[in-house]
């Protein structure tokens, strides 16, 4: 068994492609027509037969109260690996991303947390070389 | 107004004022993580925001909630109302 998706759940895919593709730098791999929502995935142009991102309608009646409590207490859904946190942040933020935590080094973890405009916060993380 | 030196008689509550002096507007999120990653402190989610609420009792901190955020800050005054009663010689 291997973890060949992960998802994060979008208030809108079309807005959501733009955005992980756009801003963030993914690049989309599946985009297959099932119903009124899509089969969208994306992944890393580093890794691009690696694990893709499912970028999922949040529809169900329970996912927008789950997304806005984890927004709330800060809690990003999903942490993206980047090799330099500092980087990645000038580089967003000079974008217009809005981040809710700025680049914190918390022993040789440095983190930082932004705002994916659909509904979530992101995580981005490096771990500093021993 | 919640006593401030109750909401300073514990060791994790001045640990998150010691996390909040570093940097302003902290989500629950981010003071959790401090208290994990840097002090080892593993308090459980719901813990570390009861401690948050008798700190803003106390008014030790200010909450702002800024669109879906919400931030936490350090509230120096009480502390200086503290200094101005006993540092204070005229």
């Amino acid at each position: 068994m291997r973890i060949y998706v992960t998802s994060v759940l979008v208030d809108d895919q079309a807005k959501a492609l733009a955005f992980y593709t756009e801003t963030l730098g993914f690049v989309k791999k599946n985009d297959i027509p099932l119903g009124e929502a899509s089969w969208l995935t994306v992944v890393s142009p580093d890794d691009p037969d690696g694990t893709e991102l499912l970028l999922e309608p949040d529809g169900h009646p329970a996912a927008k109260p789950f997304k806005a409590a984890l927004v709330a207490d800060g809690i990003p859904l999903t942490s993206f690996a980047v090799d330099d946190v500092d980087a990645e942040y000038e580089r967003l933020r000079a974008l217009g991303v809005r981040f809710t935590q700025p680049p914190t080094a918390m022993g040789p973890t440095t983190t930082a947390v932004f705002d994916d405009t659909c509904g979530n916060l992101i995580q981005i993380v490096h771990v500093a070389a021993a | 107004m919640g006593d401030v030196f109750k909401a300073l008689a514990d060791p994790t509550r001045r640990t998150i004022l010691d996390e909040l002096a570093d940097r302003d507007d902290q989500t629950l999120f981010e003071i959790c993580g401090r208290l994990a990653m840097k002090h080892q402190l593993a308090s459980t989610r719901q813990a570390v925001s009861q401690h948050l609420d008798v700190l803003e009792a106390a008014g030790l901190i200010d909450v702002r909630r800024e669109g879906r955020y919400k931030f936490h800050s350090l509230n120096r005054r009480p502390l200086e109302h503290i200094a101005d009663r006993w540092l204070e010689r005229s």
